[in-house]
């Protein structure tokens, strides 16, 4: 994998325990959808009602507006924003986790701001433990590396129609 | 990025350049030619007047390899130099690099000052650009005042010195005939180039070329 690039990857297991721990908090906060987004802007994945989002988009805008807000911190002197908070009849509250990733949640007035960031605190420990494990193992010879070995007449192939 | 639940491959290409050099033009042809299914919205962040304020994005999907969807995250800079700030933010966990140069003449400078802006963000953010993907584009070769691409070249695209010894054999540009991006230099220094591409955007020309090159070096690096 080359030097810039965010090289991680993670397995079903994990896929099944952040699953698991961001329908926990969905239920308990009575929101209405969870996106966990890589600095970058990818999407790792989304759990609840996330129909009618374009997620793809949602996640490269959550991503730029965290780093924008990021670097704002730092022109008034602060270490980072951990969270954001945009209010309107749906609103979203962002927050770091890890700084690896982002986590995202769309709710509306069927619950409030207040219990949404009181049950965070929780729910945000819960992710750093998964995003440490995806990347200590990304340190040590992680799938990625492997996913593509010997493929290159596939690539090759890929790019010759 | 891979990720093995919804068997995706996902991977970042940024758009860098000088301001006005075709960087969102390259964008909005591959958001006309693809497939609709193959892929998402192109998202500009723009100014009133069309200048790229943040970014423009567009993924597409470009086939499927070992059952994992190829997926790629096209990224514009805005390339005036004000932007200094939002341009380095999309950098961040960049996987491959196409350099949108201005062949006209008179563009020079500017594609110099951005060529040297762009190692130094890369550079703080600790990437080597010489060590990943990374593809040069000499744009607007249509224009009657369009420079001659060994000039392009040679200001662009000298070379960096290859430093392992494992790649000191001549390595021919698939993309040029009689061209090499390894070639010894006379002094019996080793130097590798990036592939470069010639374009008229705005056409379309040499735009899937490009983006092909660079999709193929971010594959690759992870082979």
């Amino acid at each position: 994998m080359t030097a810039g690039s965010a090289s991680w990857s993670f397995t079903p297991e994990d896929f099944s325990a952040m699953t698991a721990s961001l329908k926990r908090f969905l239920t308990e906060t009575n929101s209405i959808c969870a996106l966990l987004v890589d600095r970058s802007g990818q999407l790792v994945t989304t759990v609840g009602d996330s129909a009618g989002i374009d997620t793809t988009t949602f996640a490269t805008l959550t991503a730029a507006d965290y780093s924008a807000n990021d670097q704002l911190a730092k022109l008034v002197g602060e270490k980072d924003f951990a969270s954001l908070f945009h209010q309107g009849e749906k609103s979203i509250y962002v927050a770091d986790v890890a700084r690896r990733w982002i986590l995202v949640v769309i709710f509306d007035s069927r619950t409030t701001v207040g219990l949404v960031r009181l049950r965070m605190k929780a729910e945000l420990e819960e992710l750093t433990l998964l995003v440490d494990r995806v990347f200590s193992r990304g340190r040590n010879g992680a799938p990625a590396e492997r996913l593509l070995a010997g493929a290159d007449e596939e690539i090759d192939k890929l790019f010759n129609n | 990025m891979i990720n093995y639940a919804s068997r995706e491959i996902n991977c970042k290409i940024v758009y860098y350049g000088p301001g006005l050099g075709g960087k969102t033009t390259n964008l909005e042809h591959i958001y006309g030619k693809v497939k609709p299914e193959t892929r998402g919205k192109l998202i500009s962040l723009a100014t009133e007047t069309e200048r790229t304020l943040f970014f423009d994005f567009l993924p597409v999907d470009l086939g499927t390899i070992r059952g994992f969807k190829t997926r790629f995250h096209l990224y514009t800079v805005p390339g005036q130099v004000y932007y200094n700030a939002s341009r380095k933010l999309i950098l961040k966990n960049v996987d491959g690099i196409v350099f949108v140069g201005d062949s006209q003449a008179g563009r020079m400078e500017a594609n110099l000052e951005s060529m040297q802006n762009l190692y130094d963000n890369m550079s703080e953010y600790g990437y080597d650009l010489t060590k990943m993907p990374f593809v040069i584009q000499y744009n607007k070769r249509d224009l009657p005042n369009a420079g001659p691409v060994p000039e392009l070249q040679e200001a662009l695209n000298p070379g960096w010195e290859v430093e392992d010894a494992t790649k000191f054999r001549v390595a021919p540009d698939p993309y040029h005939a009689g061209e090499n991006l390894v070639d010894q230099l006379p002094g019996g220094e080793w130097v590798e180039r990036a592939p470069y591409f010639e374009a008229v955007a705005i056409k379309g020309d040499g735009v899937f070329d490009t983006l092909k090159a660079v999709s193929k070096l971010v594959l690759k690096a992870l082979a």
